[in-house]
């Protein structure tokens, strides 16, 4: 062990100069991360807990039950694979989750920092508005001059602490020569504490150290709302991002190893078990199997692959394992090529003003032409700039929009509350706005409309004999068809015949023999049958005619009451697929959908949404695949089951996190009332500036009724948005 | 009115700590699991000593 160390030390000429360290290898902890979506108790707690820390190598396992989730920290050989086990004896489901892309502890530096904020803010302002009212209530001369100078002895260190955030919001406006709400705000608090400062010096009688504390106060705690959903967000799509975990196994010499997709090269031999998603493009080295391109080009039939066959990052491996050789990896992969479309698509997007932005746009300039205007008149009046001053101060913070600031997040976390529990995800902050105003839903159909699982449909067309023989069989595999028509037989209280010698052919299907003749139960091909337009799997019982077992693509629960729901609330409603046509046009005959489009490439989807933008129309597009991504980005407004992939979900305004398609038209209803409430809240708060600035403009505002005027419209606009719940 | 002169700092000095307090409490996260805090005190382990 020395004679290791000491040479180990030698071979680094750096270590050398620093004798003092003992170089003591000490391994990194592995953080791991698992999401326990079935815990709900104290109990549970205390199993999982227990369970973990009993675990060899687990140093100090916690549970986090707002996040259903356990971060345990371990000896560096401890695998997440190795704990789930005794997760699931416990009796408690258990997936593993990337611990790279759970960035809680920085997200969560903001809003502490911005919690901070609030916290002094508050604090600063109830002490001050202490003071304040015993100004009101009649203090005078030196008691007053004394209150007021306690009171900017206070505010001052408070507000340049607090009110940071608007500061370095306004700066930055004004450095491209910009307006936004910021810079009425900044100039409010300034110009408030410069003249109070002022007037407490010359000994009089108005100061508004109180109102530039309130007004911090307000407008911290509609920040932190909108924080606070945000991040709320954020963490639960981070969580389905972090669920797929990217690991591949690699061959070196005969070896396998399991490693990190990061790490994986050009050239690697990558091993890809059946059900495994293709982590990089490749060419197929050996194996035989099929592929379930659904998620990339939206076809259902799965595809034949053999030796030789190029493959693409995303496809599905079916039955047997496949060895691939990477041809391209991360970046360069056609999966982050088609993800680039989304980064072009979506910069259309950005260009949405929100409500907040227009009513910004209209009010800081009215507010400062206003201000000045009176400190203008007021001089030329009375000649006096101490007078001009103060009312120019007054006229801002009235003016100055409180209200307006909690307006948009106060209803936006009302919603997205409420929509949450309704199990969906509101990702973007105009999301809720721009789906109020959709006119047509785009549905994408496999994944989307139907679930991707294949549904038995002619059962009945066959005799019980031959649904034995088809049940032996498929019991043998995984494939999914084998598993729908297994379901469908034992669900009919079909027993399996007696089929001897059972093999599963990776790629084509099973085969074995039954009362001395060999039966097959697989492709259409393999089995000397012809292959129809729909999705079946074809039986043959030794030489006679080969039986087809139709499929039909199961619909997703809800789908039919979505449709139906949004057509009833006047959206057009298409339907628009990569599929072939005789799949899309019974699924939309099913759905009573007359507009429907077959065989669309990913550019023809986004090309036809952009088609349907240009006529004026503000689309919702929903879909689920990688075909789907550029439409998703390009739509008005998007939204993706939580069974998407990643990159549609990044692509997305809103995530649903449950099977249900019903939310949808939920979600739009929603989505009309709550900028309906956003509507009133400014109608609210410019009644109230209505009635406040005429009296401030003619110099009768006191600290009093601006801060009245303040709290009560803050009050009424958050409480007009809590009816949303 | 000499009673302010004691007043006015002890009320500052009570709201100061209240802050102090909070602060504290946010930068030792014990904001990062309200849902599993208020089920924990509920639990018997570690009742008789503290969790090493």
């Amino acid at each position: 062990m020395t004679a290791q160390l000491s040479s180990g030390t030698a071979a680094c000429p750096g270590c050398l100069a620093t004798p003092a360290e003992p170089a003591r290898p000490i391994p990194d902890d592995v953080q791991i991360a698992l999401s326990l979506p079935g815990i709900h108790c104290s109990a549970c707690i205390a199993t999982v807990e227990r369970e973990l820390n009993a675990h060899p190598g687990v140093e100090d396992a916690r549970v986090n039950l707002t996040l259903k989730r356990a971060m345990i920290k371990a000896a560096p050989d401890t695998r997440a694979a190795d704990l789930i086990p005794v997760l699931e004896r416990a009796g408690f489901e258990a997936h593993e989750l990337d611990p790279g892309a759970l960035s809680a502890t920085q997200a969560d530096k903001a809003g502490r920092d911005l919690l901070m904020r609030l916290a002094v803010a508050g604090f600063a302002s109830m002490n001050v508005m202490l003071l304040s009212v015993s100004v009101w209530s009649g203090a005078t001369d030196a008691t007053r001059d004394m209150f007021h100078w306690i009171s900017a002895a206070i505010a001052l260190p408070a507000i340049a602490f607090s009110a940071q955030p608007f500061f370095a919001n306004a700066w930055s406006a004004l450095r491209v020569r910009r307006l936004n709400m910021d810079v009425p705000i900044t100039l409010a608090i300034l110009l408030a504490l410069v003249t109070s400062l002022w007037e407490t010096a010359l000994s009089g009688e108005h100061a508004y150290f109180d109102a530039a504390l309130t007004l911090t106060f307000f407008l911290l705690a509609g920040r932190y709302l909108d924080y606070r959903t945000r991040a709320a967000a954020r963490s639960a799509a981070e969580e389905l991002t972090a669920l797929e975990v990217p690991r591949a196994i690699r061959i070196v010499d005969g070896v396998e190893a399991e490693v990190a997709v990061a790490d994986l090269k050009v050239g690697d031999l990558i091993l890809v078990r059946p059900g495994g998603r293709m982590p990089v493009d490749g060419q197929i080295v050996s194996g035989q199997s099929e592929l379930d391109r659904s998620l990339l080009t939206g076809e259902t039939l799965p595809v034949f692959a053999e030796a030789g066959q190029l493959v693409s990052a995303g496809e599905v491996n079916l039955t047997g394992p496949l060895t691939l050789r990477a041809t391209a990896v991360g970046q360069d992969t056609s999966l982050h090529r088609m993800a680039d479309l989304v980064a072009i698509a979506e910069s259309g997007r950005s260009r949405y003003t929100s409500l907040a932005d227009k009513a910004a746009k209209l009010y800081a300039p009215g507010v400062h032409i206003l201000s000045a205007l009176s400190f203008v008149g007021w001089y030329i009046y009375s000649g006096d700039l101490r007078t001009a001053l103060n009312i120019a101060a007054a006229v801002l913070i009235i003016t100055c929009p409180c209200a307006l600031g909690l307006a948009v997040p106060a209803v936006t976390t009302a919603a997205s509350g409420r929509l949450f529990r309704k199990g969906m995800l509101i990702k973007h902050a105009t999301a809720l706005e721009r789906l109020s105003e959709t006119d047509t839903v785009v549905f994408d159909k496999t994944g989307t409309l139907t679930s991707g699982a294949p549904e038995l449909v002619n059962l009945g067309d066959h005799t019980r004999a031959q649904v034995e023989v088809a049940l032996a069989l498929a019991e043998a595999s995984a494939h999914p068809l084998s598993v729908s028509l297994a379901k469908a037989a034992r669900e009919a209280g079909i027993k399996p015949a007696n089929v001897r010698d059972i093999t599963e052919v990776p790629g084509y299907g099973t085969e074995g023999e039954y009362r001395g003749q060999p039966v097959r139960l697989g492709r259409a091909a393999w089995v000397g049958a012809q292959q129809g337009a729909e999705t079946s799997a074809w039986l043959a019982i030794g030489d006679d005619a080969p039986l087809a077992f139709r499929f039909s693509d199961a619909l997703r629960p809800g789908a039919d009451e979505a449709v139906k729901a949004l057509r009833a609330s006047g959206k057009h409603v298409l339907l628009i697929s990569g599929d072939s046509k005789g799949a899309v046009r019974a699924l939309a005959e099913k759905l009573g959908i007359t507009d429907w489009v077959a065989e669309a490439l990913p550019q023809d989807k986004a090309q036809r949404i952009q088609d349907l933008r240009d006529q004026g129309r503000k689309v919702l597009m929903v879909g689920d695949g990688l075909n789907d991504t550029a439409a998703l980005a390009a739509a008005h407004v998007s939204i993706s089951p939580a069974s998407a992939l990643d990159a549609a979900r990044v692509a997305s305004d809103i995530v649903l996190l449950g099977n249900d398609l019903l939310p949808i038209a939920d979600a739009c209803d929603t989505a009309i009332k709550a900028t309906r409430r956003i509507r009133e809240n400014f109608q609210i708060a410019t009644v109230y500036n209505v009635i406040a600035v005429p009296l401030a403009v003619i110099g009768l505002a006191t600290p009093l009724i601006a801060a009245l005027a303040m709290s009560t419209s803050s009050i009424t606009v958050s409480l007009n948005a809590l009816r949303l719940r | 009115m000499e009673v302010l002169a004691y007043l006015i700092p002890i009320s500052l000095f009570l709201g100061g700590v209240g802050l102090v307090a909070f602060i504290y409490t946010v930068r030792s996260n014990q904001y990062e699991d309200p849902d599993g805090d208020a089920r924990r005190i509920l639990s018997d382990e570690w009742d008789d000593k503290p969790k090493p």
